[in-house]
């Protein structure tokens, strides 16, 4: 090993992000102490992000398995079956630390990771999706990211050419120092032309292909896998450059080399580069790596093997290449101006060997640096139970009116169109349902078929209760998918929470994890693919812990899908579901009553399941003219959604002896409004399937009609729904 | 009718228009490469697509402008051949002096995805006679650099001569700023070259062609062409 590199000291390895034990075990694992190289290796290896050490045992409870599923989690995304011959692969992935330091760069290479994901696999993007949590909107730097993180989604999706359709938007203090940049990506691919990463045969060339390497994103992973301190501007170096030109030209290059048979197996360059993308594939295939640093195509000049190895430039990729094949994959690369080098091959020794101007840079165990990092279980608390808040006891502040105006007006139900008007949403002529409603639908290729997409979260209930949180955010995209008419076929988690070490917020990740699971059991509605962000925490303070859910479900024709606008007047409005009342952590307690309190709503699987099934047989045999999910801000906010889309009115009355603010504004789960031009007919359908059901009114006029409240203007409260985010955004920064 | 629809490196339109040239011309366009120095012969309709040619990361389409291809297609031109040129490609036929004016940054400073209505100011050219003059039609854009700004006198020549094709309108016809979603100049949103063979347009009428998708309004201009090929032959 070269001498010019720094020795190794106590200090340097608390840089690198290691506990003193882990070093420990690292010299154990090695007989004897790594160099600087391969203490960065190992960094990288073993840092929370890449080897999901406070996680691990906990996600393994999550079901993943399906008849209709083709890959589970553990690849670089999941696979499912949606016939024809054809496969859907997607998964979501945060990048949520690079974006809060630096929010356009973070956020573009935060979407170029996730669709490089999707894309290894074989598959073609047809979606993106993005799940975004903001600061307070009062927060001084909140006004910097959403306008940073949402132009870098854009700029990045747009120029690769893939519609984004899809997300959420919301706003909280919680967030002030730590954003949440959730993004998801879907495409297709034919059902046995999937790309794995295990590599197989030896002395196979390992070949580099994409945009050269870089001094950017150093140690990005390991910044990912710590808090922020005071000093988060400070790591902007750590964050990397997005070039989406390049990866729309690797993506073409890719599927050609594919096509052509050339690929034996490969991965993307994502968290950790080189290293983690040569480790995985060697590890998985039982194989030894060696890499040859001096023919790594660099930008820069007298780049170190340390820097080479830990680089996340963006855009990059490694391939096992069947060697006969080199000059036509070669040709292919060429031709769209990439970068191709044979850089290493595969060895039958299981080690992890890089060379660099003739000297031995790092010569590791390449089974041991994937398998066997550290896998924590840490102590955790349970959080404790929150009173249920009985909604008799709660006055309310203003008329049923006046809060509706209020809620939807407020920062996370407003109108999100300033965000996705600036997503190319239409681009590939498949896009059937725009953003705003409850499920973004897709066309697969000339259809019939289309795929339904949603990604949902309820952080404050999360927070409340972990447990029903958890179970909530599956119900949610459950929920939303079956109302636009589809089977929830799976889903893709995106597990954010704030620092493992601390108790508590163990706790939440534990408690989340277990009601994920036990949704998705009781849903069959199985997790294929994930990620998982921890140390979301400034200061000590951490983030809402936010278990984004990112489902995908199946529309046998896309002509048949439903939206939440209602169709025409003079026809049934009717509620699909119990109606309790349910104010614990609901909008119009934290908006209107200024309260964030109490146990969220329980979530009766189910009820969900069968409520779903119902909404969808409704669907499917026509009888529903509009169907819409109810959810944040309850009954009465989904009901204006319905009615601004359409600018069509409703005239409503609470049913007798309820209690108005909680009826209207409740958040029970397992709801739906729905329109029919034959109530009877749903009635009796849903007496039969045991669903309750109950008419709260009937469309028609421009107004909406309370009782005996002040009637509502649709296009006044068309102008508070889109007024207050262009208005925010606008003011001075 | 057979067209040839230009690939350059970071173009990500051309599927969609490849998609709208089949189902209405019943025939499967011919890519066309960037570095390739002629076209098929017996091109009909050239078509440079939408997106981040090199990914625009200089001033939009000035790249493109000077690819081996461009040569090929100004002497298409000059033959009479017909060139639609949508989004990006209006930015590279503005760049390639086929067009005059050039494509600014929205007024907003930023991207913009949404539907818009054009006022069809013309009939009586290949690209518009599938409409009526006067019609209103609803196309969606997305774009961040779609400003169209030339000098007084280009102006008031693409004006006198009527070379401008469609204009950001209101749904009932009406020139309104509220209706302009980037600031363009008169409300530009495409326009011809002299001779009436070249159209430059900024929205994406190739993806509003599909009955069972919704919209169809885009249809007309290929339906136009269509028509106009078929009465030439």
């Amino acid at each position: 090993m070269t001498s010019r590199e720094p020795a190794i000291t106590p200090e340097l390895i608390a840089e690198h992000g290691l506990k003193p034990d882990e070093y420990a075990r690292i010299v154990k694992l090695m007989g004897r102490e790594p160099s600087f190289t391969e203490l960065g290796i190992f960094s990288a290896m073993w840092n929370e992000h890449c080897s999901y050490k406070s996680s691990k045992i906990h996600l393994r409870t999550l079901p993943t398995k399906a008849p209709w599923v083709i890959q589970g989690p553990g690849e670089n995304a999941g696979v499912i079956d949606i016939g024809d011959g054809l496969a859907v692969v997607f998964k979501m992935e945060s990048h949520n630390h690079p974006s809060y330091i630096e929010p356009y760069q973070g956020a573009a290479t935060g979407v170029g990771g996730i669709l490089r994901d999707v894309f290894t696999m074989g598959a073609r993007p047809i979606a993106c999706l993005n799940a975004l949590s903001f600061g307070d909107p009062s927060h001084p730097k909140t006004r910097r990211v959403v306008a940073g993180v949402v132009a870098g989604i854009g700029g990045y999706g747009n120029s690769f050419g893939v519609p984004t359709v899809g997300g959420e938007v919301r706003f909280h203090r919680r967030y002030d120092g730590n954003c949440l940049v959730n993004a998801m990506a879907v495409g297709i691919a034919a059902k046995d032309k999937i790309f794995y990463s295990a590599a197989s045969g030896v002395g196979m060339p390992i070949v580099y292909l994409g945009s050269k390497t870089g001094r950017d994103g150093i140690h990005g992973a390991s910044m990912a896998s710590a808090e922020f301190g005071a000093d988060a501007e400070e790591k902007r170096p750590t964050v990397q450059v997005g070039d989406p030109f390049s990866e729309k030209l690797l993506l073409e290059a890719c599927l050609e080399i594919m096509a052509e048979g050339c690929v034996i197996a490969i991965q993307d360059m994502g968290a950790a580069g080189l290293t983690c993308s040569a480790v995985e594939m060697g590890a998985k295939g039982d194989l030894g790596v060696t890499l040859d640093l001096d023919k790594v195509p660099c930008r820069e000049t007298g780049m170190s093997a340390y820097e080479m190895m830990l680089s996340e430039s963006q855009e990059r990729m490694l391939m096992v290449l069947k060697p006969e094949k080199e000059k036509l994959a070669e040709s292919i690369f060429r031709k769209w101006g990439l970068d191709f080098a044979v850089i290493g091959e595969t060895t039958p020794s299981k080690r992890f060997l890089i060379r660099h101007g003739g000297t031995v840079m790092a010569d590791l165990p390449i089974k041991e640096l994937g398998d066997e990092a550290p896998v924590y279980e840490r102590p955790f608390a349970e959080s404790v139970k929150l009173p249920i808040i009985n909604a008799a006891s709660v006055k309310p502040p203003m008329s049923i009116a006046d809060a509706l105006e209020k809620l939807i007006g407020s920062p996370d139900l407003c109108a999100k169109r300033w965000v996705f008007e600036q997503y190319d949403h239409v681009i590939l002529g498949n896009t059937v349902q725009r953003p705003g409603g409850d499920a973004a639908v897709v066309r697969v290729n000339e259809g019939p078929k289309a795929l339904a997409l949603t990604s949902d979260v309820t952080p404050r209930y999360c927070e409340a209760d972990p447990f029903e949180g958890g179970k909530q955010a599956v119900a949610e995209a459950y929920r939303n998918l079956s109302a636009v008419g589809s089977r929830p076929l799976a889903l893709t988690d995106n597990l954010n929470f704030g620092n493992p070490e601390r108790r508590e917020i163990m706790g939440q990740l534990v408690g989340c994890i277990r009601g994920i699971g036990e949704a998705a059991r009781a849903l069959d509605f199985p997790i294929v693919s994930g990620n998982v962000s921890l140390y979301n925490e400034t200061n000590g303070r951490a983030i809402l812990p936010t278990p984004t859910i990112g489902g995908v479900g199946l529309l046998d024709d896309f002509t048949k899908s439903m939206t939440l606008a209602f169709k025409a007047e003079g026809e049934s409005i009717l509620l699909v579901g119990a109606m309790q009342g349910w104010l614990g952590q609901s909008l119009y307690l934290r908006e209107v009553c200024g309260r964030e309190e109490g146990a969220p709503p329980p979530v009766d699987l189910a009820a969900e399941r069968r409520n779903a099934e119902f909404i969808r047989t409704l669907i499917r045999d026509g009888l529903a003219t509009a169907v819409h999910d109810i959810s944040d801000g309850g009954i009465l906010v989904a009901l204006a959604e319905m009615a601004m889309a359409s600018r069509i009115g409703a005239v409503l009355e609470a049913p007798h002896g309820a209690i108005a603010h909680a009826f209207w504004f409740g958040e029970d789960q397992a709801r739906y409004v729905v329109t029919a031009k034959d109530h009877a007919a749903v009635e009796q359908r849903a007496k039969a399937a045991s669903v309750p059901i109950t008419r709260i009114g009937a469309t028609g006029g421009r107004v909406i009609v309370l009782g005996e409240e002040r009637p509502l203007l649709l296009e006044a409260l068309v102008d508070r729904f889109e007024g207050w985010l262009p208005s925010y955004m606008a003011e001075s920064r | 009718m057979k067209s040839a629809v230009l690939q350059f490196p970071g173009i990500n339109r051309e599927r969609d228009m490849a998609r709208a040239l089949r189902l209405i011309s019943g025939r499967e366009p011919t890519m066309v490469w960037h570095a390739d120095t002629e076209l098929p012969a017996g091109t009909d309709l050239v078509v440079i697509p939408g997106g981040f040619s090199y990914g625009d990361y200089l001033r939009c389409g000035a790249i493109a402008a000077r690819a081996p291809i461009m040569e090929a297609v100004r002497s298409f031109v000059q033959k009479g051949g017909l060139v639609l040129a949508v989004c990006n490609g209006f930015q590279i036929a503005c760049e390639s002096g086929l067009l005059p004016g050039v494509l600014m940054r929205n007024a907003q400073l930023r991207f913009i995805c949404r539907d818009v209505y054009l006022r069809v100011e013309r009939s009586d050219t290949p690209f518009t006679h599938g409409y009526n003059a006067g019609q209103v039609i609803r196309v969606p854009v997305a774009h961040g650099e779609g400003n169209y700004i030339a000098d007084g006198e280009t102006i008031a020549r693409l004006e006198g001569e009527g070379r401008v094709a469609f204009r950001y309108s209101s749904p009932d016809g009406m020139v309104d700023p509220n209706w302009n979603h980037n600031g363009a100049l008169n409300a530009i949103a495409g326009i011809i070259n002299e001779r009436g063979n070249v159209l430059g347009m900024m929205p994406h009428p190739e993806n509003h062609v599909e009955a069972a998708m919704g919209r169809t309004d885009g249809r007309g201009l290929f339906a136009g062409l269509m028509d106009h090929f078929e009465r030439a032959a």
